[in-house]
């Protein structure tokens, strides 16, 4: 607690003193570093999370990856900074990070009060609710009364309030700092409800002790259209994050992916593949980047679809269905604007 | 009076000039890098295009705050949040300093005791929660009172009384017409409980003639107050907790993230409490005792007359620091879901406006105000308390 504050304070005063024109050219200061600084929580697992030797990996890893990939060609070029729900913004506004892709709701007053810019959405997802099986709750309506937990400083403390307000349902609110604790707090018996976002409730199943007692309930509260964020004004530096994940839905789309993406930039005749990866004309130089930007995201991170399996899918312990994430082709809602 | 002496040093050799001018100067200094400061903060945040202002307080909220003294719903304002937020800080504090304070005197005086058990189990006391860090005691208190306790489904009864993981929850009184002159029968009793305190003091000055006025004040009080109630026909009616599905429904309700707060706060003060106590007592000479006895004085009278008036002059000044630390730290309350200041105004309501700064420096001024009011009444106290010499 005490550093939070500590992290907090410290970012205002660093906002305060040195952020003058970190507006500015991002990409010209990433390219000095010589790497992105790549805000992500603290350990959701799927999402961004560190495994023993300190390897980060999830979605919102690779999105950071992605744009490394773009730039350097080498997307190993990040640096992590796990931040809490409440430390995320300042840590952008301030500078202390380049980009911000933490499993973070676009909202209107996020987008428009806070003086940052959300790029665009690498994950659909929906606040949802998590009972124990033996509590014999079929549906959210049956709530009326009872006990919830869930995280401080997110989207979700609002949506539950919404939800129960709308419903006119009596319940109790337990909001506690760490999204850990709270879990901890619910897997005592301290609440008979655990809510967030549904692939976090998902996550924070598998690590309970016993998953199979917990069932997550059918009603989606919410609409969380999650991620990456930028700082606001930097529009060069907005569009390579943006383009970064557009890139890896296109390639998904055309069926380009990491294994043969290599073999299709030699063979493939079709113009709109041969823009894509940068064997005809320099797509990247409007972004300030090489022609083989495009190639080298999908070739060091992979298309949508092999993000989302690998992280997230049913595979995974995580195990979530692609469901709404699935390209439009296949009833999901990924399109993204082509690139040409 | 002194006529002014004429010197003939030049203005800048002298002293108090010396020493204006670089405070002057200091001041100068210290102003300017404020105003950079503010100036420049003003500026970023300007080119960021992050709003600024404190007309956010007057948003409707929307979210919930699991405990709260004066009427809250999310349709409440963010400034009504703080405010509740705010009353929940200040209660903490005001009972953790009150329980830490009785904490701390019973176990510091247990630890001079003869009685070797006694002063061993106090120093096992003062010794493990001196040397464990608070946070993690609150984290112990809270999920040990969860694990330790049964599910609503099976609660421990007594009588009206109902005790399970969501807290303990007894029957809430709520007043009818005709309360007033229970109240009222109530102030009288006191009026007069006091009327007899000084009248006792005033007669044994003149006299000599002690007479029992704190336990007959108790009394009086005690009795008018139920006097009070008869005449008034008990006007207070009891709602009854009641078990519905999830949990217990009507009643008042103790959750466990108070009682562990007010738990680990108090014993972790009390503790270092215990040491300053201990050391005032420690601090009078023993021939302070030895005289008082040979004048004839009984040991209590000893103790209260003699030993600790002259052990609270040692005592005050770190107690003080000790008040101030508690202050501060029902902070810590937020990791445990204690929904106190840090918690919904740092932490909700500044996620949900994006107002860093402002909400920080709200934080900052309360700290600085419940801590400056402490720490004035102490010195106030201090004052009063310190020997008058002569």
């Amino acid at each position: 607690m005490k550093s939070n504050v500590g992290k907090i304070l410290t970012t205002a005063a660093v906002a305060a003193t040195i952020s003058t024109g970190a507006a500015a050219a991002t990409l010209d200061d990433v390219k000095a570093k010589g790497f992105i600084q790549c805000g992500v929580s603290q350990g959701v697992p799927g999402f961004s999370n560190a495994d023993d030797a300190g390897n980060w990996t999830g979605i919102d890893v690779d999105a950071c990856r992605a744009a490394a990939a773009a730039i350097f060609g080498d997307a190993q070029k990040v640096k992590f900074t796990p931040l809490s729900a409440k430390e995320r913004f300042t840590a952008l506004q301030s500078g202390e990070i380049d980009v911000l892709s933490r499993n973070t709701t676009w909202t209107y007053t996020r987008d428009t009060s806070l003086g940052l810019d959300f790029t665009t959405t690498n994950f659909y997802d929906g606040q949802g609710f998590m009972v124990r099986k033996d509590l014999g709750v079929e549906t959210a309506m049956d709530l009326d009364g009872a006990t919830v937990c869930t995280e401080q400083g997110t989207t979700t403390e609002l949506n539950m309030a919404d939800f129960f307000r709308k419903h006119q349902l009596s319940y109790v609110p337990v909001i506690v700092q760490k999204a850990d604790e709270a879990l901890a707090a619910y897997a005592s018996g301290r609440c008979d409800v655990f809510t967030t976002d549904k692939s976090g409730l998902a996550a924070h199943r598998s690590k309970l002790s016993d998953p199979a007692a917990h069932m997550i309930l059918p009603e989606t509260i919410s609409k969380e259209p999650l991620g990456p964020v930028v700082r606001h004004g930097d529009n060069q530096w907005k569009d390579i994050v943006t383009w970064a994940l557009f890139v890896q839905i296109n390639a998904e789309e055309m069926g380009i992916s990491s294994e043969n993406v290599a073999q299709i930039k030699a063979e493939s005749k079709d113009p709109s593949v041969r823009r894509l990866l940068g064997a005809e004309g320099n797509m990247g130089e409007a972004l300030g980047l090489n022609s083989d930007w495009a190639y080298n995201i999908i070739a060091e991170v992979g298309n949508y679809g092999e993000v989302f399996e690998r992280n997230v899918g049913p595979n995974t312990p995580v195990g979530l269905p692609r469901g709404v994430n699935n390209l439009w082709t296949e009833g999901g809602v990924l399109y993204a604007p082509p690139v040409r | 009076m002194n006529e002014k002496t004429t010197t003939n040093t030049s203005f800048f050799n002298d002293a108090g000039n010396r020493a204006l001018l670089f405070q002057t100067l200091l001041l100068i200094a210290v102003m300017a890098v404020g105003y950079y400061l503010f100036h420049n903060l003003q500026a970023n945040l300007q080119t960021q295009g992050i709003s600024t202002g404190f007309s956010f307080l007057n948003e409707p909220a929307g979210f919930p705050i699991l405990i709260h003294l004066i009427e809250y719903t999310e349709a409440n304002s963010y400034g009504r949040a703080f405010v509740v937020a705010l009353l929940n800080t200040i209660v903490i504090s005001l009972m953790g300093i009150v329980l830490a304070t009785i904490i701390g005197v019973i176990m510091g005086l247990a630890r001079l005791s003869q009685n070797w058990l006694v002063a061993r189990l106090a120093t096992v006391y003062i010794e493990t929660l001196r040397n464990i860090p608070l946070l993690l005691q609150m984290f112990f208190w809270y999920f040990a009172v969860l694990a330790a306790l049964p599910h609503p489904r099976n609660s421990i009864i007594f009588g009206d009384f109902l005790l399970n993981k969501r807290g303990i929850y007894s029957p809430n009184p709520s007043f009818q017409d005709g309360i007033g002159i229970a109240v009222a029968a109530f102030f009288i009793a006191v009026a007069g409980a006091i009327a007899l305190i000084v009248w006792a003091k005033k007669r044994q000055k003149k006299t000599g003639v002690w007479f029992p006025a704190y336990w007959t004040s108790i009394a009086i009080i005690l009795v008018g107050t139920i006097l009070g109630f008869v005449i008034a026909g008990f006007p207070v009616e009891f709602e009854l907790p009641q078990k519905s599905r999830f949990n217990v429904s009507g009643g008042m309700v103790l959750v466990p993230e108070f009682v562990a707060v007010l738990v680990a706060l108090s014993t972790y003060t009390g503790a270092f409490i215990a040491e300053i106590v201990r050391a005032g007592i420690l601090s009078v000479n023993w021939g302070q005792t030895e005289a008082a006895r040979s004048l004839g004085l009984r040991d209590s009278l000893t103790q209260r007359l003699i030993v600790l008036p002259q052990a609270l002059r040692v005592i005050i000044p770190p107690l003080t620091s000790q008040f101030l630390n508690l202050a501060k730290n029902s902070s810590l309350g937020a990791a445990i879901a204690y929904p106190e200041l840090v918690a919904v105004v740092m932490g909700t309501t500044l996620n949900q406006t994006g107002q860093a700064i402002e909400t920080i420096g709200l934080c900052m001024l309360v700290y600085g105000s419940l801590s400056l009011s402490i720490s004035f009444f102490m010195n106030w106290y201090n004052k009063k308390m310190s020997l008058i010499e002569r």
